[in-house]
């Protein structure tokens, strides 16, 4: 792209610069306008109803569900019974309904999967800013930490951690939660730096940002009033995107048995499907649902990203 | 050559980097002389012996160096469960693995380079909508849930594959019944690692397609009246190749890493199966050690994704 003086911003970048609201209220005004460009592009909409549905599932799952799956007069010697009108979903290997688990469990999957792009995003836009922004020997060391979480095979880093954490997760009452959110949201950082770094370097070329510095404003000013209102559209397509890959990944390490095991979560109830040899038996009820909810959601939330990132980058719109 | 030498050192620096960083974790975030003591597989004289040898009591400055010293010269402590040096255990898992995620890699490459071709030349038809919605459900669904539904209809239900294991259980096979029998247990899981790397490579080469489909060159061909499949694999998809060269060297990386779950589904004998042992047993050397080959399998994969690109593209190589 030829150098020009401006570059073309996206409408709702205009609008914030535009306002004079904190960053909160800006962050708002650009997600409204937002809401209203994803509701009209169709693949945008349906994420979103799926995402909503799946909400208020985690908000109130626990209070329609059936039965309390965590209560020990949950178990029954029903064991894999086939859907029924007393199960819907059937029973899991100790006799619990599973439509109850797989309600209590969005929970799990949800807040984790939100919590560890939220971690991911706040250190993704730290590194990223003060690389972009400071340049020279923090731009440097910064580069190098990030090549190496991006380069680092990222699933053995996770188990090492969440193993490393293991002995914390236990005393902490909700340890093994916080080990896979705090887990999941170091291993996933690096990624959205890069974007981020990559932005700041071009809006600090502006001429407004010169303009501030010769008027003697401080570092922290022009990050917080012109750097990050410019990049923060980026960075919520950005973290909706790594909600997706955080439910994932939250999935496979409770798949993998790094879960809380006293907490229901999707990935978790595939564990338990494994373990006690449900394909062997045929009993589908027990993980096709799990399995569908993960899918449901993580498709929904990448559909929600691209139709965000199609907005906050006018060049991928003309590519359509 | 300049170029190579400064990619070999960057490779070199990130590798120094996960030895420091490995050593952090489990020597100093992690308490190695309690997960020692904890371990009743030992007796107390070989826990103290192994407090001893591994330095555990010395200034950290010492033990990092004892660390070095042991890591370069390939002693990678001794595994807590099966009492067996790690690095023995990770060296017959590797090939067991490599087999599995290489051949999945290969044909993922291949059917999916393809589909992107498919996709990318007919934008907007049906087949396209078809091939790139398939890509976005099968990116979004955790590998190991597609493998439980694959055991449940192929294996369980219709019998047209075995469970799991790397061979029948007590069968004594050697020769060419040992190979078929192997090869038939692999299937399955090499179908749904394939299943599981195959949209990526939709994704690449579909969007590199359309990038290079626009490009004036590309017109040119056109407009001499070039007929439509020589325009295509003449001139589009050699120069659309280029994101792809650079996904199969970094997943070659992954192979290591790439399928634990599915290794853990299928109990086949490979590096994600000790994985998970190790993780059931708390065996930090084993994670400590298979963390740090995975790094390394990964750094080098990617210098040589690098040094392919740069040799393949000459923008890169000139400029």
């Amino acid at each position: 792209m030829a150098t020009r003086g401006k570059e073309p911003l996206a409408p709702q970048t205009t609008a914030i610069l535009a306002g004079s609201k904190g960053v909160f209220g800006r962050l708002s005004t650009s997600a409204s306008r937002s809401f209203h460009l994803i509701v009209k592009s169709k693949s945008g909409l349906i994420g979103l109803v799926i995402l909503a549905f799946f909400t208020l599932i985690a908000i109130f799952g626990p209070l329609i569900a059936p039965q309390d799956p965590m209560a020990s007069s949950s178990y029954s010697s029903d064991i894999l019974a086939p859907p029924s009108t007393a199960h819907w979903l059937g029973t899991d290997n100790i006799g619990r309904d599973v439509l109850s688990e797989l309600l209590y469990g969005a929970r799990i999957s949800m807040i984790v999967g939100f919590a560890a792009a939220l971690v991911s995003a706040v250190i993704g836009s730290l590194v990223g800013i003060s690389a972009g922004y400071f340049g020279g020997w923090t731009e440097r060391i910064l580069t190098v930490i990030d090549d190496w979480f991006l380069v680092i095979p990222f699933l053995p880093l996770a188990i090492v951690l969440s193993q490393v954490l293991d002995d914390w997760a236990k005393s902490a009452p909700f340890g093994s939660t916080l080990v896979l959110i705090v887990v999941i949201g170091l291993t996933g950082w690096a990624g959205t730096s890069r974007i981020i770094r990559s932005q700041v370097l071009s809006v600090k070329e502006r001429m407004f940002i010169e303009r501030a510095q010769a008027l003697g404003a401080s570092h922290a000013w022009i990050i917080r009033r012109q750097i990050l209102p410019n990049v923060l559209p980026l960075i919520f397509a950005n973290t909706v995107l790594i909600i997706a890959i955080a439910i994932l990944t939250e999935s496979t390490l409770s798949f993998l048995g790094l879960g809380d095991p006293n907490k229901f979560s999707w990935g978790g109830m595939l564990n338990a499907a494994n373990d006690s040899g449900a394909m062997a038996l045929g009993a589908w009820w027990f993980f096709i649902p799990p399995g569908v909810c993960i899918v449901l959601v993580v498709i929904s939330f990448t559909m929600v990203g691209y139709a965000i990132e199609e907005i906050v980058n006018p060049k991928l719109r003309e590519r359509k | 050559m300049r170029v190579v030498l400064s990619k070999s050192l960057v490779a070199l620096g990130t590798l120094v980097f996960v030895l420091v960083f490995n050593f952090f974790l489990f020597r100093v975030a992690s308490d190695p002389e309690l997960d020692i003591r904890r371990n009743n597989r030992l007796t107390p004289q070989q826990q103290e012996a192994l407090i001893e040898e591994r330095g555990l009591r010395e200034p950290v400055f010492t033990q990092f160096r004892i660390y070095i010293g042991d890591t370069l010269t390939g002693d990678f402590d001794t595994s807590y469960t099966s009492g067996r040096p790690v690095l023995t255990e990770i060296r017959e898992a590797l090939p067991n693995t490599i087999l599995l995620v290489g051949s999945a890699t290969v044909l993922a490459a291949l059917i999916g380079t393809w589909l992107g071709v498919v996709a990318g030349s007919r934008r907007g038809t049906t087949s396209d909508t078809v091939i790139t919605q398939g890509s976005l459900i099968l990116y979004s669904m955790p590998e190991f849930w597609l493998g439980m539904v694959m055991i449940w209809l192929l294996a369980s239900t219709i019998g047209a594959f075995p469970t799991g294991l790397k061979t029948d259980p007590g069968a004594d096979l050697t020769g060419l019944s040992y190979v078929i029998n192997v090869l038939q247990h692999a299937a399955l899981p090499i179908i749904v690692l394939t299943l599981g790397l195959l949209g990526q490579y939709v994704v690449i080469m579909r969007s590199a397609l359309t990038d290079v489909m626009n490009e004036d060159f590309v017109t040119t061909a056109r407009a001499v009246g070039l007929p439509r499949h020589r325009v295509l694999r003449g001139h589009a998809v050699r120069n659309a190749l280029l994101p792809t060269v650079t996904l199969i060297a970094l997943n070659l990386g992954f192979v290591v890493s790439g399928a634990i779950t599915i290794e853990a589904l299928f109990s086949w004998p490979g590096i994600g199966q000790l994985t998970v042992e190790a993780i059931d047993a708390n065996d930090i050397p084993m994670l400590q050690g298979i963390f740090l080959v995975t790094s390394v399998a990964v750094i080098f994969a990617n210098l040589v994704a690098d040094l392919a690109i740069t040799y393949l593209d000459p923008r890169i190589r000139v400029g």
